[in-house]
């Protein structure tokens, strides 16, 4: 074979190969990938109804209860503006605790719940998770500007 | 009095990479022999004075001097000794100074062991990885100096994260840092190459020892990772797909296709640009793992650094090292000669479509890993990319990638016999076949990925033996590179076999336990018998027991624990495991819930050792390549022949 055909067909299988790469990539990001909403915005309707997505904010202290079968847990996720209720069947990380941060990956349920698949604190005692972080300090931020606005009024 | 000497001797360092650096670079352009003598001694001074740094930074530790600002924020006055020692690279600046260390000692390694190579090779090569140490030294004593004061001292260190307080802590970084760094070595053999235009087969011949023990040392660092985060983090897990997995995983794909393509520009000279763009991409994403790692861009547990100088900092690195190199590559890669010719079925071929698939495959992870940030940068809304995402492109495109390297061995260079090649195919297609078939029945479920996953498995076995029993046969000698390459490839085979087998088989269950309750979980019963309060030096536990029966018969006592550590008052799950060749049995305690009743989470993980066993044998193959015998040699004896085999191909064309 010529070096010309032999670098052509290099060159057209490298590309073919892009090619099929490009589109499992497309493939799994339009089903896999994961959109993140704080409890503000699931409040104003903002989140999928039938689709995974995560919350994140601070567990509302004092929010935390075992049902009786010892494994379902229910608890607040809050933002400090809004809050929503999360349910979770299992073993929670380590680091869960009230009134630190956690980012819950789930499903909103018909009952205005979301049902969690899966929690997430981070390692470290200190540590924010920073989708949780960005949500406090976004509500934050519009409480501020509220306050301007209305001096008081949102207190 | 220790840390002063110890940033004395950083700075020391700093002046001796300088001088070494452009004292040989330019040397090797002017061949000024006096300035490429500087580079050897240079470069082992350099080792000196960073391993004294660090004697100083390991001594600060070890005699907890909290008046150091990194001793008292990563350590504390009861962390028993070898963890004291280890969190010398607990922190960033501590394992910046890790990453300097192992980039001396590389440096050491190379003008000790290159007494073959021509003086002005040495010091091209030398020069560049002085360049290297240059910008990490520099980052260092502007950005984050290890030795840093606190006035007044802490009275006691704030302790080590609870996480990292593991044996996998010891052995885990400094294996993954001698691997990100040796690919150092690859990528100043090409800039040398680059900047010398001379790239033939003896550069490949120098190159790939050390290439391979690059890529062995972070094998090794990337499986022993994998392994503590399965027995640590308490879920049972062993690859998450965390953009700081990834960020190790990206140099080894890259690797990967480095040694695979060096292959080829030894025996066959061919393939020589191509090689050495490879080796400047592993090398880049060292650097970008470094970057990833230790700026805080990653929502990750590593990422503890937030500082947005050096993340500057690093970005102008990177931007300076990747960019001068392909610069340099785009102006020189053109003078490169070509290579010996091959015909579409040949070995050269195969490699040439494995080392392509391993590109794309890494830039699938690679995307994949740096969308969410780039998303998130540009203010567009935050997602994440989960293993879903990575699973679904990862496998397609590693499968075929697989079945290449189950045949590849059995092609010939240059032209392989199709006629030869169909015979020997179809036995190994049987036998993938019949394990493909018939294995998922002993297990009781089949599913269609667990099929392709064993075919691709047993495809892998099946070649690789025929290609140890076809170059027995042939009296061919049998070198040590020869079958450290099939041993690895029979590691490949290995791992696939674990990753399947827990994919398809693992249970798991979360269980709520009184003492004396029983549950059973894939043919095993587990007795709960309570939980006591333990302590350990640093920590307090709560120590639950239980016994795991099969068929009556006790195989296990496990005990499980929830530690607290005294300092940072986390609460940590310690797993208990009962390993074993075809199945580990992983308990984790979850927290008490009211009475004596404890929440438990048990596993049942089949054939999961097998995916570290067959990392070691990736691992072990690579250390046999790399010490064949004709590394060590000094002929140039192949080269000969390999001028000789050009004149006979030309003359058969013609």
């Amino acid at each position: 074979m010529k070096p010309r055909h032999q670098r052509m067909i290099a060159i057209a299988a490298g590309l073919a190969l892009i090619a099929i790469a490009a589109a499992l990539v497309l493939n799994a990001f339009q089903g896999n990938v994961v959109f993140f909403f704080s409890p503000s915005q699931v409040a104003a309707k903002e989140a999928p109804v039938d689709r995974t997505f995560r919350v994140g904010g601070m567990v509302e202290k004092g929010s935390l209860k075992r049902r009786a079968d010892g494994l379902t847990v229910d608890f607040v996720v809050t933002d400090t503006a809004k809050s929503i209720p999360v349910v979770y069947s299992g073993i929670l990380p380590d680091l869960f605790k009230e009134g630190k941060g956690v980012v819950a990956q789930g499903k909103l349920g018909p009952d205005g719940a979301f049902h969690a698949s899966e929690v997430l604190a981070k390692h470290d005692e200190n540590y924010m998770p920073p989708e949780a972080a960005h949500a406090l300090s976004t509500a934050e931020a519009e409480k501020a500007a509220k306050s301007v606005i209305a001096p008081g009024g949102a207190r | 009095m220790i840390p002063e000497i110890g940033q004395f001797a950083l700075i020391i360092a700093l002046g001796i990479a300088l001088a070494q650096s452009a004292l040989s670079l330019t040397g090797a352009a002017r061949r000024i022999p006096a300035f490429i003598a500087v580079a050897r001694p240079a470069a082992q001074g350099l080792f000196v004075f960073v391993a004294i740094a660090f004697g100083c930074l390991a001594w600060s530790f070890y005699n907890n001097d909290f008046s150091v600002l990194n001793v008292a924020t990563n350590s504390n006055s009861r962390l028993p000794t070898a963890y004291r020692i280890a969190a010398s690279w607990g922190s960033h600046e501590g394992s910046l100074l890790l990453w300097v260390l192992m980039l001396s000692f590389w440096m050491l390694a190379v003008s000790v062991f290159s007494r073959s190579l021509p003086d002005d090779m040495l010091a091209r090569i030398l020069g560049v990885m002085g360049l290297v140490a240059v910008g990490f030294l520099s980052f260092m004593l502007f950005t984050s100096n290890p030795f840093e004061r606190l006035l007044p001292a802490a009275a006691d260190g704030r302790d080590l994260n609870p996480l990292l307080q593991d044996p996998g802590m010891v052995f885990h970084p400094p294996m993954l840092y001698m691997g990100y760094v040796g690919f150092s070595v690859a990528f100043a053999f090409a800039i040398a190459a680059l900047l010398d235009g001379r790239l033939d087969a003896t550069w490949a011949r120098w190159s790939r020892p050390w290439t391979t023990a690059a890529w062995v040392f972070l094998t090794i660092g990337i499986a022993l990772g994998s392994f503590w985060a399965y027995y640590e983090l308490g879920w049972g897990g062993w690859w998450f797909w965390d953009p700081v997995e990834n960020a190790s995983f990206m140099p080894w794909l890259i690797g990967t296709a480095l040694i695979h393509s060096l292959a080829v520009t030894e025996k066959r000279g061919a393939f020589k640009a191509w090689t050495v763009l490879l080796a400047i991409i592993a090398f880049s994403l060292s650097l970008l793992g470094t970057f990833l790692v230790r700026s805080g861009v990653l929502t990750s547990v590593h990422a503890f650094a937030t500082d947005p100088k050096r993340g500057i900092f690093i970005l102008c690195f990177l931007a300076v090292v990747i960019g001068g190199s392909l610069s340099l590559y785009a102006w020189r890669a053109n003078r490169v000669a070509p290579g010996g010719r091959f015909e579409l079925l040949s070995r050269e071929s195969m490699l040439l479509a494995n080392s392509v698939l391993l590109l794309v495959a890494c830039g699938a992870v690679m995307l994949g890993t740096l969308y969410p940030l780039f998303l998130d940068a540009l203010d567009l809304g935050k997602i994440s990319v989960g293993p879903p995402y990575f699973d679904s492109v990862f496998l397609p495109l590693m499968a075929p990638a697989v079945l290449l390297a189950g045949i590849g061995p059995l092609i010939a260079w240059r032209k392989g016999e199709p006629a030869q090649l169909v015979g020997r195919l179809r036995w190994i297609a049987i036998v993938a076949l019949i394990g493909a078939l018939f294995v998922p029945l002993a297990f009781g479920r089949w599913a269609a990925l667990t099929s392709v996953g064993l075919l691709l498995a047993f495809w892998i076995f099946a070649g690789t033996l025929t290609a140890l029993v076809v170059r027995y046969r042939s009296n061919a000698k049998l070198t040590r590179s020869f079958l450290g390459m099939l041993l690895a490839h029979a590691g490949v085979g290995v791992f696939i076999v674990g990753v399947t087998l827990v994919k398809s088989y693992e249970t798991e269950r979360d269980l709520r336990m009184e003492p004396g309750d029983t549950a059973t979980l894939g043919g095993y019963s587990f007795r709960f018998e309570g939980v006591r309060d333990v302590s350990g030096p640093n920590y307090a536990a709560a120590r639950g027991a239980l016994t795991v029966q099969r068929d009556g018969e006790t195989i296990a006592r496990l005990a499980p624990e929830k530690r607290v550590y005294l300092v940072q008052r986390n609460p940590m799950t310690e797993a208990a495991i009962d390993a074993g060749i075809s199945r580990d049995v992983y308990v984790a305690l979850g927290e008490a819930v009211g009475g004596d009743a404890w929440t438990v989470r048990i596993h049942i993980k089949p054939f999961i050792r097998w995916i570290w066993f067959g990392c070691l044998m990736m691992a072990f193959g690579g250390l046999l390549a790399a010490s064949d015998r004709r590394y060590r040699i000094a002929t140039q004896r192949r080269e000969d022949a390999l001028t000789a085999d050009a004149t006979v191909i030309r003359r058969g064309t013609a």
